[in-house]
């Protein structure tokens, strides 16, 4: 058995989730590989070799891997599984974008989201928005999996020593090119890997009052601000906020919701936090069924005498 | 130029997913079924597409049992022209499907086929990136703006970041994320002309496409489930708690 995981990564950063992804691999058994596609990658390669438990690393630096464009990078990898048993990539938006393609190419039904390996085989996912997991078994030879990362521990980014690697594909297939990006930057701690998160909803009310409420309370305590869908269509905050079914699956120690109702597609994405506090003025919110500690009350006036209590 | 879009009935957006006691998966008797929403905002594209004139026909396929004609009915009544049901009892698995609609593409040649990004019944997010695969045409997934030049599509996507835009050349296969559009709702009217639009029923037999599963079901089960709390009756009382965490000082 030899598993092979795309990584994530940033600069010379290899991603939380990558590091999630390998645990996943090591679940599988035999050897882990670890493949870096980009350009000026050599950084993010040397980050990869000195995880606990990885083997080798494969570094395919070429400018037709920048920006991870599926249709590059999915030939790249559909070669390099010729000597692999499995393909595993963190189920982000770059994962989800890539594995596919690779597992179509390949004849094989991949498996999406899984939250636990039973055998090298038999996994767990969850369906219909997290109210059902279903334990499935596969029958292809070899699997294409991603993984949703809140459920797998982080590898350790010491303690290896694994050799790197140079490989090349065949680069530009043509079809696509990146054409331009924004990318919020934030000195708050990223969604999917923060201890606390602070959600806000639709009961904000405006751009202006999510992030002048929500805003100061996540820096007093180092969290980071997620949003439910409701608020998102509203305006009130970016897309790459939202947490829930289709958006983001967080797990934080601490989720602090403030005016969300709790939508089941909502719960889906952060259900599996330690702790969960909920702020609504609508005590039959169902926020509360899931919620260690409620608050039922205004949050215009809740949230900063909170914060300023917390300062 | 044709535009495809693909289709699925699912477990309606409102309805909770129950788990069967045999654990042999989840209870679809008797419960609201609906177009998956994903899947509606891909239809609304396209004939937002049609209406500014740069397509000229909507075709909407879906996969599935005869009751999928339900859902092909909609997609007409929305503003589709024609629909095509392929039909297949119980679950088609996405490779499947997007072989399938591999075989339309290549009968039909559309120059856009738009996809809802996931279906909200598995969650597996996997077909419009598979059926770009196998038809070797680039993909712009979860879109939340589609503008069409020429011979060549921008994308902009919901990335994890924010977004990102991607040029595409045409054909090409994109996948409709929430932001993308608001669907409309179908008029009386429009229902009743939908009746007349012409729907064609095929099987998988007749595209020649092996649909045998990969995936075995071992069991499905209830995730745990997370009990209720307490309530605090006012900030101090939240603030103690928080301090009881190790949140506050």
């Amino acid at each position: 058995m030899s598993v092979l995981v795309l990584a994530e990564f940033q600069g010379d950063t290899l991603k939380d989730t990558t590091l999630c992804a390998i645990t996943a691999a090591q679940a599988l058994g035999g050897d882990v590989h670890v493949v870096i596609a980009g350009q000026g990658a050599q950084g993010a390669a040397d980050a990869a070799a000195k995880v606990a438990g990885v083997a080798k690393v494969l570094l395919a630096d070429d400018a037709a891997y920048d920006h991870g464009l599926a249709e590059n990078i999915a030939p790249l990898l559909v070669d390099l599984m010729a000597s692999y048993d499995a393909l595993v990539a963190p189920a982000t938006t770059s994962g989800k974008n890539i594995l596919p393609r690779v597992a179509a190419l390949l004849d094989v039904q991949q498996i999406s989201d899984i939250i636990a390996v039973n055998a090298p085989d038999s996994f767990d996912r969850p369906i219909y928005a997290g109210n059902a997991i279903a334990t499935v078994q596969s029958s292809d030879a070899k699997k294409v999996i991603t993984v949703r990362t809140t459920a797998f521990a982080k590898a350790s980014p010491t303690g290896g020593a694994a050799a790197i690697e140079a490989v090349s594909g065949k680069g530009d297939s043509g079809l696509s090119t990146f054409a331009s990006q924004e990318i919020a930057t934030s000195e708050r701690p990223e969604l999917t890997s923060a201890k606390t998160i602070i959600s806000g909803g639709r009961a904000l009310g405006s751009q202006e009052q999510f992030h002048a409420l929500l805003d100061p309370l996540a820096e007093t305590l180092g969290a980071a601000v997620g949003a439910s869908r409701a608020a998102v269509d509203a305006g009130y905050a970016p897309n790459d906020y939202q947490v829930g079914q289709t958006g983001k699956i967080v797990a934080p120690d601490l989720y602090i919701a403030i005016g969300i109702s709790g939508a089941i597609q909502h719960l889906a994405g952060m259900k599996d936090a330690k702790t969960i506090i909920a702020i609504n003025k609508d005590e039959d919110a169902p926020i509360f069924q899931v919620a260690d500690i409620g608050l039922v009350g205004d949050l215009f006036q809740i949230v900063p005498t909170l914060t300023s209590k917390l300062g | 130029m044709k535009l495809l879009v693909a289709v699925k009935r699912v477990i309606d957006y409102n309805v909770p997913a129950r788990v069967k006691a045999d654990q042999s998966g989840v209870d679809l008797a008797n419960v609201k079924m609906s177009m998956n929403p994903f899947d509606e905002i891909a239809v609304e594209e396209a004939i937002r597409l049609r209406e500014k004139g740069v397509a000229t026909e909507v075709i909407a396929v879906s996969i599935g049992e005869a009751k999928s004609q339900d859902t092909l009915r909609t997609a007409l009544a929305m503003g589709a022209d024609r629909a095509i049901l392929i039909l297949a009892e119980g679950e088609v698995e996405p490779l499947a499907v997007a072989k399938l609609l591999k075989a339309v593409v290549d009968d039909e040649q559309p120059g856009l086929v738009i996809l809802g990004k996931q279906a909200i019944d598995d969650d597996s997010n996997q077909v419009g990136q598979m059926l770009a695969a196998l038809t070797g045409r680039p993909q712009g997934t979860f879109a939340s703006k589609v503008e069409v030049e020429g011979a060549r599509v921008k994308v902009t996507r919901e990335v994890d970041g924010g977004l990102e835009t991607v040029d595409l050349a045409m054909p090409a296969i994109v996948t409709a994320d929430l932001r993308l559009n608001e669907p409309r709702y179908a008029s009386l009217p429009n229902i009743m002309k939908a009746k007349a639009k012409p729907l064609a029923q095929k099987t998988a037999a007749d595209y020649g496409v092996d649909i045998s599963r990969r995936l075995t079901t071992l069991k499905v089960t209830e995730p745990p489930k997370r009990q209720a709390g307490i309530k605090v009756e006012d900030v101090d009382a939240l603030f103690e708690k928080l301090k009881e965490l190790g949140v506050a000082a």
